[in-house]
């Protein structure tokens, strides 16, 4: 019997891998999720039959709970709250493996009375302290995205020596911990500081940086239920979490890339403040050219290439089905029309290729920044929507400029460029933008959606 | 557990996390969400050790109660995760 479940675990886990595997592809990802799901099933069919008939009902009734909880939240969100309802996921996810931990010690040491060993003990411990960190840091993610708790960066002084201090009384309670079984105070603070920890490593984190810390708390829960898995001697466990820890780290490594960032540097947070971030706030005024909705329309008619840059405020202003508009009537006319992503458009990695797919925008005119920023040069025309940190030619000009050495789209080498922009506001790092001054940009002001849509009708009666 | 299957335990770690950033690797930003959300499914699996926990049949046990809590939470995580991640894929057409 044993051997049936260690192989259905087995089965699990490569089912994980393809998965995963297919996700790679866009024309495989949905059969690719898919059996990862079905890996799910089989791992947890392979549980449920191990356990005694009369405790399936509580089972029974926990997974009704949850599943009518987690349906409900998929189905309701809107795409543009993906990064916090998955910031939130993930939380939950971290809490079920710190609870798992905890009811396995419980169980064994107050329960039955037994000793654990320290390779247990020391796993329940890791297990407690990421699982809590995971649960209460995607928990202030969540609430900072959501705009509950402010995006700024909360930063006081003496944080990063009090976030130490905690960390070395978290190190300390496991080491009593680990030395008096029948005594469970110890694990109970462990998993309160693990808690605050969480809470207090977040906290000083600015609301741009949201996509480094979502990846990075991502890897957090695959390790925490890797982790587990060494509480319980569980390889699939082990697997998947693995899988998981390691994805969110490549994904952190990517949006530090992204950002010219150092990971170090982010969690230390603070970043986006007006304090001592090398803004000559009294350097000289942007001059600016503004052009109105009909001259607009004209120069779009004139073009034979146009690439779109989305950012995350194109989202905010619900300007997708206008974009999409624009861009079928541009074809329409023979005009070529790419969208040119960059890696953090959004509020989490490839957040703008969802929020596009979502428009009914096809996917194979996204173009990642890469593989389009050396056509910038032979395009007549670029137009922004909601971006303006990722097309500041700053980054690669100004090394006063916070975003200096940031990678970023080479708009100001097409021929003309059109920004549409609600007001002549800064940024997310709250910096000028120096592309608004350039001799081809023009300025088209106005709420995003009202000002694309009144275009196109425009644009219908060229 | 005895070193040596202690040992096993990190030879699977390390294989895996080997596999994962392998995978990883190719998968193009165009899906990035639905990866992390989809992976964020698979941290799901605790709930495996959550069904475990839930094995107690004395319901004065806290570890039961536990088991139970985390039960409710890992379900949410797989559930929603899947879902989810099934509701953005759905979305990405070529025309």
């Amino acid at each position: 019997m044993n051997i049936l479940i260690q192989i259905a675990y087995l089965a699990a886990s490569i089912l994980f891998i393809i998965g995963i595997k297919m996700l790679g592809r866009t024309s495989t990802a949905r059969k690719g999720n898919f059996l990862s799901s079905l890996g799910m099933f089989i791992a947890i069919f392979a549980t449920v039959i191990q356990v005694e008939a009369i405790t399936l009902v509580d089972i029974l009734i926990c997974v009704i709970i949850g599943s009518a909880l987690g349906l409900f939240i998929a189905f309701k969100v809107q795409m543009t709250k993906v990064p916090e309802m998955v910031a939130l996921f993930n939380g939950f996810g971290g809490l079920a493996s710190l609870t798992v931990a905890l009811a396995d010690f419980w169980l064994n040491t107050q329960e039955k009375g037994l000793q654990v060993d320290q390779i247990t003990g020391i796993s329940v411990a890791i297990s407690i302290l990421i699982g809590g960190v995971t649960f209460t840091g995607s928990l202030i993610a969540y609430l900072k995205l959501n705009g509950k708790v402010s995006g700024k960066a909360i930063t006081f002084t003496g944080q990063h020596l009090i976030n130490l201090l905690l960390l070395i009384a978290a190190v300390g309670v496991s080491v009593f911990a680990l030395t008096d079984f029948s005594n469970p105070t110890f694990m109970i603070a462990l998993a309160i500081l693990s808690l605050v920890i969480g809470v207090l490593v977040v906290i000083p984190i600015g609301g741009a940086d949201m996509p480094v810390v979502i990846s990075l708390l991502n890897s957090y829960s695959g390790m925490a239920a890797c982790a587990t898995g060494f509480v319980l001697n569980n390889n699939v466990l082990i697997v998947a979490g693995a899988l998981v820890g390691a994805s969110g780290i490549i994904l952190t490594q990517i949006m530090c890339k992204a950002m010219n960032r150092s990971l170090i540097n982010v969690l230390l947070g603070g970043f986006g403040q007006t304090s001592g971030s090398g803004n000559q706030a009294d350097g000289p005024e942007i001059a600016v050219k503004e052009v109105g909705v009909e001259e607009a329309a004209q120069i779009f008619d004139s073009v034979s290439s146009l690439i779109i840059v989305p950012g995350y405020g194109m989202a905010v202003a619900q300007a997708q089905h206008a974009i999409r508009e624009l861009s079928e009537l541009c074809e329409k006319r023979n005009i070529n029309v790419r969208f040119a992503i960059h890696p953090v458009a959004g509020r989490m990695p490839g957040h703008m290729n969802v929020l596009l797919a979502e428009a009914n925008i096809s996917y194979d005119k996204l173009i990642e920044m890469d593989e389009i920023n050396d056509d910038f040069a032979n395009t007549d025309l670029v137009f922004v929507v909601g971006a303006n940190d990722v097309v500041n030619p700053a980054a690669k000009t100004n090394p006063d400029s916070p975003i200096f050495g940031m990678p970023v789209l080479n708009v100001e080498k097409a021929q003309t460029v059109i920004v549409t922009k609600r007001s002549m506001g800064k940024g997310y790092a709250g910096i000028e933008n120096e592309l608004f001054g350039a001799d081809n940009c023009l300025m088209l002001f106005g709420d995003a959606k009202q000002t694309i849509t009144k275009l196109v009708g425009e644009l219908k009666e060229l | 557990m005895t070193a040596e299957s202690f040992i096993i335990l990190l030879y699977i770690l390390v294989l895996a996390s080997y596999v994962g950033f392998e995978l990883i690797n190719k998968v193009p930003p165009t899906l990035h969400t639905p990866l992390m959300s989809g992976s964020n499914a698979i941290s799901g699996i605790t709930i495996v050790g959550a069904i475990i926990a839930c094995n107690v049949l004395n319901y004065g046990a806290i570890s039961k109660w536990l088991g139970m809590i985390a039960l409710i939470l890992a379900t949410i995580n797989v559930v929603g995760g899947y879902a989810l991640t099934d509701r953005m894929l759905k979305m990405f057409k070529k025309k």
